[in-house]
């Protein structure tokens, strides 16, 4: 059944997963408010460049990333300078990549959210008061749960299911840059199907498993908001 | 028109579009280059169209053996097509070897990698990228190396792998490895080095990367197929092949 090295895969895939959802929240969340609120002509030019990653190919975003963050790319000659090495092939260039790979996935959610609030609830803290940020932590924030919790959802489950741009800069490495799905990958190229099956099944289990608590998820929140 | 003179007619009018045929070839992505070029002429030669898919050959198997449309294969390596004529996915006896990889330990960087390879000895470096020796034979040759050389043990935590050969050749083309093995092929043109410095592995430190052909069974009677085949072996493909750094 399961080897050594696929539960090594999986620890890490999990690992990876877990700390890009809650990276991508921290960043998404403020980024979020910002697009939902501002009336700034970078709104539309900003808001592109966050959609960007849910439309490249991911061999194109990783080739890029392969290159800014090697030594003679712009990030790279900074994180050289800070003595940090370069970041392709370590676990953190992984986790940039994914920051990045799943940025929509995260930003959209919530920023529909905030929209959906409309301008009354604010309105009506803004007479209480309340200061700006008040208003966004006792009002706005509480309101668009439902879209953070698809935000966290999808974006856990979109890093689980990459393969791409973990490919273009991880360099398999087990236990460091080694996720399930390049597990997988690897198995079906070597011709070690049973393996493969094992892995990918569990894939196709868990991502099903996603999907539906998104979906009854969804129910719920529908319900909260009223 | 006499009766017989008339079916002869009518035969060759039959046989005309069957002798241009098109055949679908599916080729190792490492053979791409003189692949086209090699088909370019072949296709101007003899008329015939070929259809040219390239990819990896683990993932040729998984589809030839699930019905994928091809009829002819070349490979990176001896077992697939081996595999595959055992299997009964090839035609028996038509399988042969078109081309043999050569390794080389290659740098971006003039000067880093010496003609002798001391350099692994140095162990001066960070980071040492090759292709993932279970998926690709330019990979297992390098580890066959490492292994001779006594170095593998030692190096290997230093280890970055490209998934195939053309991964490999991008991490040491950005830098982002200082060095790597890979195909002479990447690395080779016009009879020089294109940039960098390199070591030509002797092959004497690993077994040849023979990349075989096959034809297979969906090919068994398309007569653009053995032509390709016979074509692959004549001289001026043959100069084609040894152009871009492969060796017979």
């Amino acid at each position: 059944m399961l080897d050594h090295p696929a539960w090594q895969a999986i620890w890490l895939t999990l690992e990876l997963a877990t700390l890009t959802t809650l990276l991508l929240l921290l960043i998404a969340t403020p980024l979020a408010w910002w697009l939902s609120q501002t009336h700034s002509r970078w709104r539309a030019p900003i808001g592109a460049l966050v959609t960007l990653p849910l439309v490249l190919p991911p061999t194109v975003l990783g080739f890029y990333l392969l290159v800014l963050m090697g030594p003679n790319g712009p990030l790279g000659r900074l994180t050289l300078a800070l003595g940090w090495g370069t970041l392709p092939f370590t676990f953190t260039g992984l986790l940039i990549g994914s920051v990045i790979f799943s940025l929509p996935f995260a930003v959209q959610p919530i920023q529909h959210a905030f929209e959906s609030i409309g301008t009354r609830p604010l309105e009506a803290a803004a007479t209480l008061r309340a200061s700006p940020l008040d208003a966004f932590f006792s009002v706005a924030l509480p309101l668009a749960r439902p879209g953070l919790l698809t935000a966290a959802i999808l974006s856990f489950a979109h890093t689980v299911g990459e393969f791409g741009v973990v490919l273009m800069i991880g360099g398999n490495i087990p236990g460091k840059t080694r996720v399930v799905s390049t597990e997988i990958y690897g198995h079906v190229e070597a011709m070690e199907y049973a393996q493969a099956h094992w892995l990918a099944g569990g894939m196709v289990a868990f991502s099903f498993l996603v999907l539906l608590s998104l979906a009854l998820l969804r129910r719920n929140g529908g319900n909260v908001m009223r | 028109m006499k009766p017989l003179a008339s079916l002869v007619f009518a035969g060759l009018l039959l046989s005309a579009p069957l002798q241009a045929a098109e055949l679908s070839v599916a080729v190792a992505a490492n053979f791409t280059a003189p692949m086209q070029k090699i088909a370019a002429a072949f296709e101007q030669e003899t008329g015939h169209k070929l259809a040219l898919s390239f990819g990896s050959t683990g993932k040729f198997y998984a589809q030839i053996r699930n019905g994928a449309p091809f009829e002819v294969l070349f490979a990176a390596d001896d077992e697939t097509p081996a595999r595959l004529e055992r299997e009964g996915d090839g035609v028996k006896g038509t399988r042969f070897t078109y081309a043999i990889g050569k390794l080389v330990l290659w740098s971006k960087q003039p000067g880093l990698v010496d003609d002798k390879g001391e350099v692994l000895r140095s162990g001066s470096f960070e980071r040492i990228a090759l292709a993932d020796p279970k998926l690709a034979p330019y990979g297992a040759a390098a580890m066959q190396t490492l292994n001779k050389l006594g170095l593998a043990e030692a190096l290997s935590s230093k280890f970055v792998q490209g998934e195939n050969i053309g991964q490999t050749y991008q991490f040491v083309a950005t830098q982002n490895a200082p060095l790597g093995f890979v195909a002479l092929s990447q690395v080779f043109a016009d009879g020089r080095l294109t940039a960098g410095s390199a070591w030509l592995v002797p092959e004497t430190l690993h077994e040849p990367i023979r990349q075989d052909a096959l034809i297979l069974a969906r090919g068994k009677d398309n007569p653009a197929a053995p032509a390709l085949m016979r074509y692959l072996q004549g001289d001026a493909a043959k100069a084609v092949i040894r152009s871009y750094g492969y060796g017979f």
